[in-house]
């Protein structure tokens, strides 16, 4: 095989064959990893990298970067790739995304650059989420890290609210650009979603905490146990602060709001997951923090919380874990990858099921979980075909613990205490898109707080281009 | 920051702890609470913020499972570890005339910031406290400092007067002595018995509750109540509510939700005193 290829277009393929099917990732295999918290996919070895990165055509027009929130240079990664020139992947890939580990392993890569990827029309797309996970992995194994390279001081200080994959990389852009960042996160851990949210066994924990020693070691300054609107308000922070950025994330969990909803062994999905992964509540007792270990687990959803939810449930010992979600399979939100997991791993799906109501025992603990059957009907706004319930077609379904992961909203803390911080319907902060500025002087914004629950690549996006016009803004003070 | 700076045991298992932490002291209303994590494998759990004096916060903690005896083992100078506040919304305390305060075990702890804002702001106070026996008695000195009148009731007699707190309330309705408002911190069944009489009575009531929390931030849920058939989350609605609207039994029952898994501390203590 050639190792290198000079090639112009989709068209030179014919010239060129390729591979038409991605190289592919080990993983731990289904039966194995219900029994631990480990990583699922164990990533790229450097033969396996390099035999990847060689099926790109490097095209002079990649269609793939328009698909990347974030616009990395997905050819010129890759080919330092092809090359087995690492170094120098990693620096291209740094270029454009600080969090190179977690995208590469939660990106919803099939919808965002691989889908765009020519080869995706005859073939698989280039892997390019694996081969960034793997150039990010390869960093974190080497002894010198590329360290971010910074401006001269402007002695102006930002606060950055929240350290999810928002305020991570705004903390990350502005301390590049010469101004003083201090991080305050509400939790005791940052990282946010990350983790709190996403499982251990698909998104190590400790490839967070690597990404969030390195901003620390730039110089991000880290307040913990920090509530802002709580242990001191914007306007406070703003004394000290020459600007702000806020992204608190969507942390508000909903609920169905259906008869019995508090019976004890209902939860929301972020009370289960953060008891699991933030608490570590798999590990208990050796961990203090206690969580329910269900034998027949019913998650309520079809995103990716809710197949994390279930995949928890499964590790906690449960003999059944159902999905229980409204419409059909093809609606699913969840990415393909983490369906194709569940599926591997067991999980039961009831689709065009929707639950109307739980049954308590004599005790409060919610016994049954009584559903509706629905249809598919027409198109609504948003293209996918409305679930309609289908009469007298009521069923109960025996379950000891139910996950509610329907979805989530703005966190209201900080609007709520900032008042002057205009929001809108869903409590969402608003702001301006193209520069992220909120109706507030000095207060820019971005991620789930503006959006709802979206993705980790376009808070990630939001941030960046925050940071840049926060920097604008304090370099000429202009509004 | 969180080093602890003084502890005494004010009654059997009730521990005063003072620590050190000025970013949340300086931000405290009464009504307020902590969330606390002692260490790396601690599970996070909200305590009262009794009282702030210059830049230090007490808080008093009852040993009732593995968490609380932790913290209650801990000596001068060391840390608390993560400390998050001050959280909920303070106390909404105006003038209403006169008032009375009940305190039901710990509760006692939770109310005391309360009586003396209401002090403050001008109203006739009543304080009833209840406890189980004399062992269990805390605060009463400084109760009966802030309160006009101050009547202390135990299970057992072996303290004041022998009965549950409903008892002298019940009294003051019925001789006419209606207050205009109530405070009841303790139990969930106190709290409970004292809203069946202010309903009767058609008495304003407030309560602050103590359902389980996690994050105490509004993310997870776990604190779910149910106020007028409406769920709320205490730590970020509350966690004081209008008390003759409260589903008390819903609360007792979803605080049993780990009574398994909390044996393996080896200590069950039950929580329910004074009721
Ligand atoms: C279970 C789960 C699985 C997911 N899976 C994927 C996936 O596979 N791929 C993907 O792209 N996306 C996924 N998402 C969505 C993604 O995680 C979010 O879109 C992303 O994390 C949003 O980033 P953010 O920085 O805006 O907010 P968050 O990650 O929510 O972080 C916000 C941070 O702000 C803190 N905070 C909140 N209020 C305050 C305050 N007042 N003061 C200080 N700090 C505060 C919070 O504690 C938190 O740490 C998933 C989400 C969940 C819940
Ligand atoms: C807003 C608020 C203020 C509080 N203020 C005080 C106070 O000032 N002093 C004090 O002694 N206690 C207070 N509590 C109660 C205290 O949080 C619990 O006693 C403590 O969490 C028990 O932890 P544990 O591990 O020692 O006991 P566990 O073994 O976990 O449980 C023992 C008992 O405590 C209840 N409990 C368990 N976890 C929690 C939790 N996270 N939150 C509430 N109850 C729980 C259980 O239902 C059980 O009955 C308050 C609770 C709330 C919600
Ligand atoms: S950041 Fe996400 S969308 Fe962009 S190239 Fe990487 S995996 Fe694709
Ligand atoms: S990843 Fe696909 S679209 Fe992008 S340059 Fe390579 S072949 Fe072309
Ligand atoms: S404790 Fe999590 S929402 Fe209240």
């Amino acid at each position: 095989m050639p190792t290198t290829r000079n090639t112009q277009d989709a068209t030179s393929e014919e010239i060129m064959p390729v591979e038409p099917k991605k190289t592919p990732m080990r993983e731990q295999p289904p039966a194995e990893r219900t029994k631990n918290f480990d990583e699922v996919p164990c990533g790229y070895s450097e033969e396996e990298a390099v035999k990847e990165a060689k099926r790109c055509l490097q095209c002079k027009k990649p269609l793939c970067v328009e698909g990347c929130p974030v616009e990395i240079d997905i050819p010129a990664f890759i080919k330092h790739i092809a090359e087995g020139d690492f170094r120098s992947a990693i620096r291209k890939m740094k270029e454009k995304n600080l969090l190179p580990a977690i995208c590469g392993r939660v990106c919803p890569q099939e919808d965002q650059c691989e889908i765009k990827c020519v080869l995706s029309k005859k073939h698989d797309p280039v892997a390019i989420g694996r081969l960034e996970r793997f150039i990010a992995d390869w960093e974190a194994r080497q002894e010198e890290k590329s360290a971010a390279e910074k401006a001269a001081p402007t002695g102006k200080k930002v606060a950055v609210i929240g350290a999810g994959p928002g305020g991570l990389t705004a903390a990350g852009d502005l301390i590049k650009m010469g101004h003083k960042v201090t991080l305050f996160e509400a939790l005791h851990k940052p990282g946010g979603v990350l983790v709190y949210g996403i499982p251990e066994f698909r998104l190590p924990k400790s490839v967070v905490e690597r990404e969030v020693d390195f901003l620390v070691a730039s110089g991000v300054k880290l307040e913990l146990d920090y509530i802002v609107g709580k242990t001191s308000t914007i306007d406070q922070l703003l004394e000290e602060y020459d600007a702000v950025f806020i992204s608190t994330g969507a942390g508000l969990p909903w609920f169905l709001n259906i008869p019995g909803e508090n019976l004890n062994g209902v939860y929301s999905a972020n009370e289960y997951l953060t008891r699991s992964n933030l608490m570590k509540a798999y590990l208990f007792p050796q961990y203090d923090t206690p969580i329910i270990r269900g034998k027949n687990v019913a998650v309520v959803g079809g995103g990716n919380v809710a197949m994390d939810c279930a995949r928890t449930a499964l590790r906690l010992g449960a003999e059944e874990a159902h999905i229980v979600y409204r419409r059909s399979k093809k609606e699913l939100p969840a990415r393909i990858e983490e369906v194709h997991h569940a599926e591997e791993e067991g999980v039961v799906f009831d689709l065009l099921t929707l639950p109307v109501g739980y049954i308590g025992d004599d005790n409060g603990w919610v016994k049954e979980l009584e559903c509706i059957k629905m249809e598919l009907g027409e198109p609504d706004s948003s293209g996918r075909r409305r679930p309609v319930p289908i009469e007298g077609s009521n069923f109960r379904m025996k379950t000891d613990t139910v996950v509610c992961a329907i979805g989530q909203s703005p966190n209201p803390l900080i609007p709520q205490a900032t008042p002057d911080i205009n929001t809108g319907k869903s409590g969402n902060i608003e702001v301006d898109p193209a520069t992220g500025k909120t109706s507030k002087k000095g207060c820019f914004a971005g991620g789930d707080i503006v959006r709802g629950g979206a993705t980790v690549i376009l808070a990630m996006g939001d941030a960046r281009k925050a940071a840049r016009s926060i920097d604008e803004y304090l370099r000429t003070g202009k509004w | 920051m969180n080093t602890i700076t003084e502890t005494r045991w004010l009654g059997q298992d009730i521990r005063e702890i003072w620590f050190e932490n000025s970013r949340i002291a300086g931000s405290f209303k009464p009504g307020q609470f902590l969330v606390i994590r002692h260490g790396e494998t601690g599970e996070r759990i909200p305590l009262t913020i009794v009282e702030v004096s210059d830049g230090r916060i007490r808080i008093i903690i009852q040993q009732v499972g593995y968490t609380t005896s932790r913290l209650c083992r801990l000596k001068k100078g060391e840390s608390l570890g993560n400390v998050i506040g001050p959280l909920g919304h303070h106390s909404d305390i105006v003038k209403y005339g006169s008032c009375v305060c009940v305190a039901g075990g710990i509760g006692a702890a939770p109310l005391k910031p309360i009586a003396a804002e209401l002090r403050k702001q001008g109203n006739r106070l009543t304080v009833i406290e209840g406890v189980r026996s004399s062992k269990y008695l805390i605060l009463d000195k400084e109760l009966e400092k802030i309160a006009d009148r101050f009547i202390l009731m135990s299970d057992d007699g072996s303290v004041g007067e022998k009965g549950l707190v409903t008892l002298p309330l019940k009294k003051m309705m019925e001789e006419g002595n209606r207050p205009d408002y109530v405070y009841a911190v303790g139990p969930p069944v106190m709290m409970k018995a004292v809203s069946v009489l202010t309903r009767q009575y058609g008495v304003p009531l407030t309560v602050s509750l103590n359902p389980i929390m996690v994050d105490a931030t509004g993310m997870c849920g776990s604190c779910r109540v149910e106020v007028a058939g409406e769920t709320k989350f205490a730590c970020v609605d509350g966690p004081e509510f209008d008390g003759n609207k409260v589903n008390y039994d819903l609360l007792m029952n979803r605080l049993k939700v780990y009574a398994d898994d909390e044996k393996h501390a080896g200590c069950d203590i039950g929580g329910d005193n004074a009721g």
